[in-house]
């Protein structure tokens, strides 16, 4: 059979070897100016890897957590740390993980081809949980400063930590303040339906309900909805006293607005997604009067000499930069624990690191979880998200108190107190 | 049922915008039978450039109602050029290629009028300034009661103002005349005299017009535009297009009426009426679970996005001339 | 054996049987090399870059059979891949504690695929061409929103957080997740994939060969070239546009098992309607109907946007002090100018087979 359509067959395949050969050729030549060299007398040094959506999705935020890593490596630098009595000196390498599960586990072997000793990241939940499997299997420790989704850490892998709470010690969190503090009788929620916003509304729809809390309905929508007409309609109907929102301020912010169209009085209540100023370039008046958490302490109340030298080298913090700050620092914590850069060595040492951060204290648990993560409340007023209250191991206290020097909270909590289980209380008494 | 007055409220305004969007699909598959994939992208920019010249002139002090009119002024030309562009370069020379190439390309001139606007407003959701006040209004009849906003208002003024204004020019004008010769055979119309490939280019330039002024109205009525806003939203309007009757322009807006009336009662009833715990009573092993989890909904508000496909699935198999389509669409 | 070289051969070649068994072998050679040549410069990220791409040649060619054989323009085709993944993952996760091996999951996805394929096929493929692809699109649409929906009321998918910790391959006792030492000889999981990857690659080129100069490849393309008069020539029309919406959805339910073992974790995310249109790219680009071609389209699509990330930026820093374009608009950019230049210009694709370009040309009027 003579097939016209067959022919070059051979030239694209000798094409196609030699362009794959070829990539990997070219790659050489291109990463190669990467490697910064450093001029030092006996130093070692070592590159700490962070990786986040530098580009794409939240390219601010991405860039915030980096320059929270380069922030601690560069005080590090300057402290010249000594490790088995060689110099260290600690280089960032930043990957662009687009946010996208896919190039996130490429981006992982990337950083491991590179022998980063530890990574810094990554952002979402959707692509540390693969990445982590990456790092798992050659024993680099990975912490992430903002993934909140408890399967991260859930797997029983042993190199995975975060300094950020968790979805279910976040979501207790708000739903102790709607149930001890806002005192609603009847809450609607509804969640965009992505990994963070459905998991943070179930927590927070599990705590309400343990409170007694009468739960009026559960809407769901998308990450990318502007019209929240219909369901708000529905939610109207049923009168309740918070609504609250598990999503991102893209979403959060429009739903406001419709919501205070159609005539809602209710009292609106967001997790960390909604909890940006943007809230009110996006709802203008309508988000006055909000009430929204976030994980840790608000970047406010992080502490004053982090806050000016970030200010200093970077402007104000976005969000989750004194996170990540905090977990560079627990790393080298860490290598000095062990006096080795060795992560086979130091990894294990992360569960004994224990240090006052820009965050309050860190300490890992077993699972690599912050032990004790704190949660603050804020409000909005004329613009301006104010923190109002913190909550930590179910217990609210009012900003004012607990806002005093980051240090303070070294009086901990019982560790294994059962979250949200004495703020239940006060909920429960008025209703029966 | 008290909320029916204003989920019909909520529908009938989402309605009218997929309506006006629909005619512009529906004026080209009509002339061209085109899917024009592009022209929930011409949505998209209208908002954009609107967004840009109220975001300039929103501190200048001049009235807001004249700002939203230069927003139009402006977003309207805007609109017309790329669409016009995009017909004379993507679709014009692929008249007579075979249907599937004009489809891909419309394809792609989507995917590069998307990321062109990421590239001039940004990835992030960028959000109109609030200049004209949103008044709301309360409708009250014996059982019912909704509110509705002076935007949702205007929104359904505008609306019905431009669909009678394109019915008269259709039926009214000789380009209209020459435009419905076009769709019902061009080449005779050709040797009628009627400069065919200047009816087609016109069709694509009114249609990407009314597309601009849809494109203000969503993000006047939302508050929000973002480089993606047009896809789905084009989506749907197609979806209504097809439910109307494909080329008929009367069908198209009883096609985004409807559209947007089934996607708000969709998201707004079809939570409760597929609540499996109201089967508590036939079933009794729901009873746990439904006590575990307040929301054992089958189709919740979250399969909003669902409705207009299967809208669109169920008209084609089923009469894929539409509701209001004369000719009973060739299978190819 | 030798009238299977014939067609598969360049005529100048089919000269010269000696030039091209050592062609093969040598290209064999230097694909059989290259994961440990990229692995011992540091490069191991290459290795699963190149086996994504291999995973994209397979999605093309799957969709290169509805699109490049049939002729019926599919926009929802990563439904079919999602499916594969999904059925995959229920079926080796600790999801619903269920860890069946590898070689009876992936045929199983692979019908389940196919189930999908014939149930969105049979009611539609009545459709004309352009209705025919919107509806595609919309159950590509509804397959992605069901995954992520059908967390409740009873859990079947997780819903957006996705399916977690997903066996690897095993197969003959070798598990693919690991690395294999023998001595010091090491074999990262990595490369095992690739090479398990080649093989199957190997295996679905011939079967697509095979399938193009078959009874069916033929009648597929009497069906796409005119199909009132392939009817006319007793043809069942329908059944074989069926068949073309089966083997395709076949195909992308197979990729997709690869995938979730692979990757381990899978979200709905991951199978977006941005997917459909860059593995749509690729069959433009390489040529529709052309196998050849499109496994190239595939590669080029794959592997430029990674050298991208790693030219344009970096660049764009050096030139102009800061990024305009990021690499990732830019890839978006390329696959829309590529599919609008392709249908202006080169209708038929960079390699296009022979018929399709005849097809293709532009009629003079």
């Amino acid at each position: 059979m003579n097939h016209p359509k067959t022919s070059y067959t051979l030239a694209f395949a000798a094409l196609l070897a030699v362009g794959l050969v070829g990539c990997g050729k070219e790659e050489v030549k291109v990463e190669a100016p990467k490697v910064v060299v450093l001029v030092a007398e006996p130093s070692v040094t070592v590159k700490i890897g962070h990786a986040g959506p530098l580009t794409v999705k939240t390219p601010h935020l991405g860039k915030d957590d980096e320059n929270g890593v380069a922030l601690a490596i560069a005080q590090a630098n300057d402290k010249k740390i000594k490790i088995g009595g060689k110099l260290v000196k600690f280089e960032m390498m930043s990957e662009d993980d687009q946010g996208d599960p896919k190039i996130g586990s490429t981006v992982a072997q990337k950083l491991i081809d590179a022998k980063v000793i530890a990574v810094i990241g990554h952002l979402n939940s959707g692509v540390a949980i693969p990445a982590s499997e990456a790092y798992e299997k050659v024993g680099i420790p990975m912490i992430s400063g903002s993934a909140t989704n408890p399967t991260l850490t859930d797997r029983g892998l042993k190199n995975t930590f975060r300094t950020v709470a968790r979805d279910d010690q976040q979501g207790p969190a708000i739903a102790t303040y709607i149930a001890s503090e806002i005192k609603a009788k009847k809450v609607s929620l509804i969640d965009d339906k992505t990994a963070y916003g459905e998991g943070l509304a179930n927590e927070v729809e599990k705590t309400l309900k343990s409170a007694r809390v009468n739960i009026v309905g559960r809407e769901r929508t998308t990450d990318t909805e502007t019209d929240f007409k219909s369901i708000l309609t529905k939610i109207k109907a049923k009168n309740p006293d918070v609504i609250f929102h598990g999503g991102m301020d893209q979403t959060a912010g429009p739903m406001m607005k419709q919501a205070r169209e159609l005539g809602i009085k209710s009292i609106f209540v967001f997790g960390d997604g909604a909890c940006t100023e943007e809230m009110f370039v996006k709802a203008q008046d309508a988000a006055n009067g909000l009430v929204c958490s976030q994980a840790g302490l608000p970047s406010q109340a992080a502490s004053t000499e982090f806050l000016a030298s970030f200010k200093a080298k970077f402007g104000d913090v976005k969000q989750y930069a004194p996170y990540y700050y905090d977990a560079t620092n627990a790393v080298i914590e860490a290598i000095k624990k062990a006096d080795s850069v060795d992560p086979l060595k130091f990894g294990p040492e992360l569960f004994n690191v224990s240090f006052t951060g820009a965050t309050g204290k860190v300490e890992f648990d077993a699972k690599g979880d912050r032990k004790d993560a704190e949660v603050t409340i804020f409000k909005m007023a004329d613009g301006k998200l104010m923190p109002v209250s913190i909550v930590k191991a179910g217990v609210a206290t009012k900003f004012e108190m607990a806002a005093a020097p980051i240090a303070a909270p070294a009086v901990v909590a019982p560790v294994a107190a059962p979250p949200v289980a004495p703020a239940t209380k006060p909920a429960e008494a008025p209703k029966k | 049922m008290d909320t029916f007055l204003q989920q019909l409220v909520n529908g009938l305004t989402l309605g009218c915008v997929y309506a006006v969007v629909a005619l512009g699909y529906t004026m080209v598959y009509g002339i061209v039978q085109l899917i024009n994939f592009a022209h929930g992208e011409v949505v998209m920019i209208g908002a954009m450039v609107a967004f840009s010249v109220i975001t300039a002139l929103a501190g200048s002090g001049m009235p807001p109602l004249a700002i939203v009119l230069l927003s139009l002024l402006a977003a309207i030309p805007a609109c017309m050029l790329v669409g016009y562009t995009v017909e004379r370069i993507a679709y014009r020379p692929l008249r007579n290629a075979p249907r599937l190439a004009p489809l891909i390309t419309a394809i792609g001139v989507s995917i590069i009028l998307q990321h062109v606007a990421l590239l001039i407003w940004g990835r992030n959701y960028i959000a109109f300034p609030q200049i004209v006040r949103t008044e709301s209004y309360v409708l009250t009849t014996s059982v019912n009661s909704a509110t509705i906003t002076n935007i949702q208002i205007a929104i359904i003024v505008l609306s019905v103002v431009m669909m009678a204004g394109l019915i008269a020019l259709i039926y009214k004008t000789r380009i209209g005349i020459a435009m419905r010769a076009t769709s019902q055979n061009a080449a005779v119309a050709g040797l009628m005299g009627i400069n065919v490939n200047s009816v087609i280019s016109f069709t694509f330039i009114i249609g990407a017009g009314l597309g601009a002024v849809a494109g203000v109205m969503v993000g006047s009525y939302y508050g929000i535009a973002y480089y993606q806003m047009g896809f789905l939203l084009g989506l749907k309007a197609f979806s209504a297009a097809v439910l109307g009757g494909i080329g008929n322009l009367g069908g198209a807006v009883l096609g985004g009426l409807l559209i947007g009336v089934i996607e708000a009662f969709g998201a707004g009833y079809m939570g409760d009426v597929t609540n499996v715990c109201t089967l508590n009573q036939f079933l009794p092993g729901f009873a746990a679970m439904c006590d575990a989890n307040s929301n054992a909904s089958l189709l919740g508000s979250n399969y909003k996005e669902v409705y207009a496909f299967v809208v669109l699935i169920l008209v084609l198999r089923f009469r894929p001339s539409g509701l209001l389509g004369e000719r009973v669409s060739d299978r190819a | 054996m030798t009238h299977y070289i014939d067609h598969i051969l360049p005529a100048p070649l089919r000269k010269h049987p000696a030039v091209f068994w050592v062609g093969v072998v040598l290209i064999a050679a230097a694909l059989a090399v290259m994961p440990f040549v990229l692995v011992s410069h540091s490069m191991t990220s290459w290795v699963r870059i190149t086996n994504f791409a291999i995973l994209f040649v397979f999605l093309s060619l799957g969709l290169n059979i509805v699109v490049g054989f049939a002729g019926l323009l599919d926009l929802g085709y990563i439904a079919f891949y999602a499916v594969g993944a999904y059925v995959y993952a229920l079926l080796a996760s600790p999801h619903f504690g269920l860890h069946l091996p590898f070689w009876v999951i992936l045929p199983i996805g692979a019908a389940v695929a196919c189930l999908f394929g014939v149930l969105l096929g049979a009611p539609t493929l009545k459709l004309r061409g352009d209705y025919l692809a919107i509806v595609t699109l919309g159950f590509g649409e509804i397959v992605r929103i069901f995954m992520n929906n059908l967390s409740e009321p009873i859990n079947i998918t997780n819903g957006p957080k996705g399916i977690a910790t997903i066996d690897s391959i095993k197969l003959f006792g070798l598990d693919f997740g690991t690395t294999t030492r023998i001595g010091d000889f090491a074999m990262p999981g990595l490369i095992k994939y690739y090479y398990l990857l080649m093989f199957m690659l190997i295996i679905i080129i011939i079967i697509n060969l095979r399938l193009q100069n078959s009874r069916i490849g033929r009648a597929w393309e009497a069906i796409r070239e005119d199909e009132l008069a392939a009817r006319a020539m007793g043809i069942n029309t329908i059944n074989l546009k069926l068949l073309a919406f089966a083997m395709g959805a076949s195909f992308g339910g197979l990729a997709g098992g690869v995938f979730a073992a692979i990757q381990g974790f899978i979200s709905p995310e991951s199978f977006t309607l941005t997917e459909s249109v860059m593995i749509l790219a690729m069959v433009v680009l390489g040529g529709m109907g052309n196998i050849w071609g499109v496994v190239v389209g595939a590669l080029l699509l794959s592997f430029v946007p990674e050298l991208l990330r790693y030219t344009v930026e970096p660049a764009q820093k050096a030139l102009f002090g800061r990024q305009i374009i990021e690499a990732e608009v830019l890839r978006m950019l390329i696959f829309g100018f590529a599919m609008v230049a392709m249908m202006l210009f080169r209708p038929a694709g960079l390699l296009p087979s022979a018929v399709r370009k005849r097809e293709l040309a532009r009629k003079a009027d």
